[in-house]
């Protein structure tokens, strides 16, 4: 028993140091700029510059945008296949994957030559389309994570139920989704949204390809030309994704507890 | 007679190739109180949601205060709904959610505080309405669920095997509950059960199901009394059956285990010769000869269980076993295994099954 302790203590700080080692180096390194001392020179180097901030500002709205379509998407289209098509269950989520499995320079090829100027859908035609095509991208890439996000959250309530209780008491489609719905699942769609919000943040190869000013682009560019700032920005970048998981942690205990408790 | 409030028509379910109820016909009137009993799997939750409108009939219609609601949707019938498995809304508080039907019938907010505060007034539960459903036991969320149900003054109250998820001591006096609540209320209603003790002791009527049809539809009183059919004999209550033959149909006689029973005017078109079931309820039959009996039949005791003021005793007759039950006297000590024994009963009590 206590030699068991022992290994699960020794496993798990060689976990710790390989996580946080690089952690701490890149972090330690960051501090480097001004030589002979320890300065957060390369942060206010990075917060400063122009192109941080409107990169930075770029890939926030497009993360926006990319949760509330994805919101729009998964929340009718899960809550349905719960309530109607259980049956197709196991197709949609295989669909779900599928962004996972296929890299995203080939759907972003695919975009290119079906969404060119010349198309029927000229998304590319404009900076507004093209940003519009890359929201539509990210919302693809993050799929699978909304998806699950979501069904888990409806898997803690008895949709079918609900959802005829709210329709016996004179509830159109619109209320249940809006009132019943989704304040139960709510907690699960904020979980979506910031795995969402994670993934946009860093995303390159689909903004880089599109042509769009995102953070991703402007992350791998600094970092192909400047020795301290790339080390700031991968921490700056590490704590908006751990910021957005503390959040998920935080919201998570403000989710409403299952009424079907047992007399 | 008065038109019904509730008329089921001809109604047909099915799901694919299964047929899950089959011409299905009722009539209840204004503020009746009509269970639906029967094992699982007979209909009557189909034919319940048929009447909500979560099921479409294959066939026939569903008429309400004389209009046709066959094919209106749930939302559009002024109909309230108990659920099994309570379905309040996790995340609204119990006056939130007795308020959400009148919320979406547009009442304005004062007149639906004032229905709140009057539902919970009416189960008991004032000091709940800032409680979430989490923070309820089982019985009381489902008396939320019933002033969720009413608050919006449905036409029609469909209870859905309220009580099937609580504790018996709950359940008996929940049924109480929703009893007087229905009758103070005068509300319609149409309760699913498979329980036959809890249809027998709060409806007026009670249609009994089995194989997607009503066997029988009458009181409590009747359905436990005059069962229409064996299914009905059997399912309600406990039974007594033998297996008799018709010797002479003019005259009544029956043979059971070459003993005779006279069962005249009870034989109904049977021709001698004919093999027939009959049922007799254990609180008919007395063991030995009584006065007022006017049959006996003779067997061996073939089993006795002591249950402390009564004493069940099982009897053999021929092929035929039959139970019934003896009150406990101390001066009398039970009957044993193997003893010859005779039972008696009224051949009114005797029940020809088809």
């Amino acid at each position: 028993m206590k030699s068991g302790k022992f290994w699960a203590w020794v496993v798990f700080g060689i976990g710790t140091a390989y996580f946080f080692i690089p952690l701490l180096a890149t972090f330690e390194f960051s501090l480097r700029m001004r030589r002979g001392v320890h300065s957060f020179d390369a942060y206010q180097v990075v917060l400063g510059d122009p192109r941080f901030q409107a990169t930075f500002l770029y890939s926030v709205v497009a993360a926006i945008f990319t949760i509330i379509l994805g919101v729009l998407i998964v929340v009718p289209a899960a809550y349905w296949i719960r309530l109607r098509l259980p049956q197709i269950r196991p197709i949609v989520e295989f669909i779900t994957l599928l962004p996972l499995v296929i890299p995203a320079i080939v759907i972003v090829f695919g975009y290119i030559r079906m969404y060119g100027s010349n198309s029927p859908l000229p998304f590319l035609a404009s900076d507004l389309g093209a940003s519009a095509l890359l929201v539509i991208g990210y919302a693809t890439l993050a799929l699978p994570y909304m998806y699950r996000a979501v069904d888990t959250g409806l898997r803690t309530i008895d949709v079918r139920t609900l959802t005829e209780a709210a329709q016996i008491l004179g509830a159109g489609w619109g209320t249940i989704i809006t009132r019943v719905i989704l304040p139960n699942v709510l907690i699960a769609v904020l979980s979506g949204a910031f795995l969402t919000f994670a993934i946009v943040i860093g995303e390159f190869t689909m903004a880089s390809l599109l042509n769009r000013p995102a953070f991703g682009p402007y992350l791998q560019n600094i970092g192909a030309n400047r020795a301290y700032e790339p080390a700031a920005l991968a921490i700056i970048a590490f704590a908006i994704t751990w910021g957005c998981m503390s959040l998920i942690q935080i919201l998570s205990r403000f989710a409403p507890k299952s009424a079907n408790r047992p007399n | 007679m008065a038109d019904p409030f509730l008329s089921i028509q001809h109604v047909r379910k099915s799901f694919g190739a299964t047929t899950v109820v089959e011409d299905f016909n009722l009539d209840v009137e204004p503020g009746e109180f009509v269970s639906f009993l029967g094992p699982s799997g007979c209909g009557k939750t189909t034919v319940l949601r048929m009447v909500a409108g979560f099921e479409e009939p294959s066939a026939g219609k569903i008429v309400v205060g004389g209009k046709d609601i066959t094919r209106l949707k749930p939302n559009q019938r002024n109909v309230g709904m108990v659920f099994q498995a309570y379905a309040l809304f996790p995340n609204l508080t119990v006056a939130q959610n007795i308020a959400f039907g009148l919320k979406v019938g547009g009442m304005p907010k004062a007149d639906a505080d004032r229905r709140v505060a009057e539902m919970l007034d009416i189960i008991k539960l004032p000091q709940m309405a800032d409680r979430y459903p989490y923070q309820l036991s089982g019985g009381q969320q489902q008396r939320i669920a019933l002033a969720r149900a009413i608050a919006p003054k449905p036409k029609l109250l469909l209870l859905d095997e309220p009580l099937s998820a609580l504790d018996a001591k709950v359940r008996v006096s929940l049924r109480e509950e929703i009893r007087s609540i229905q009758k103070k209320l005068g509300i319609t209603t149409i309760f699913v059960t498979h329980d036959q003790e809890e249809a027998l002791s709060i409806s007026d009527r009670i249609a009994v199901m089995y194989g997607g049809r009503a066997e029988q539809v009458g009181t409590p009183f009747e359905i436990y009394n005059r069962p229409a059919t064996k299914f009905v004999a059997n399912f309600v209550g406990t039974l007594n059956v033998l297996e008799g033959k018709v010797t002479d149909a003019a005259s009544g006689k029956v043979q059971v285990n070459s003993q005779e029973v006279s069962l005249k005017g009870k034989l109904n078109g049977s021709k001698s010769g004919d093999t027939l079931s009959l049922a007799l309820r254990p609180e008919a039959i007395s063991l030995g000869r009584q006065p007022g009996h006017d049959t006996s039949l003779s067997g061996e005791i073939a089993e006795v269980h002591f249950l402390g003021s009564v004493i069940r005793v099982r009897v053999g007759i021929g092929g035929n076993t039959v139970s019934l039950d003896t009150f406990n006297n101390s001066a009398t000590p039970p009957p044993a295994v193997g003893d010859k024994a005779d039972i008696s009963f009224s051949s009114g009590d005797m029940l020809v099954l088809h």
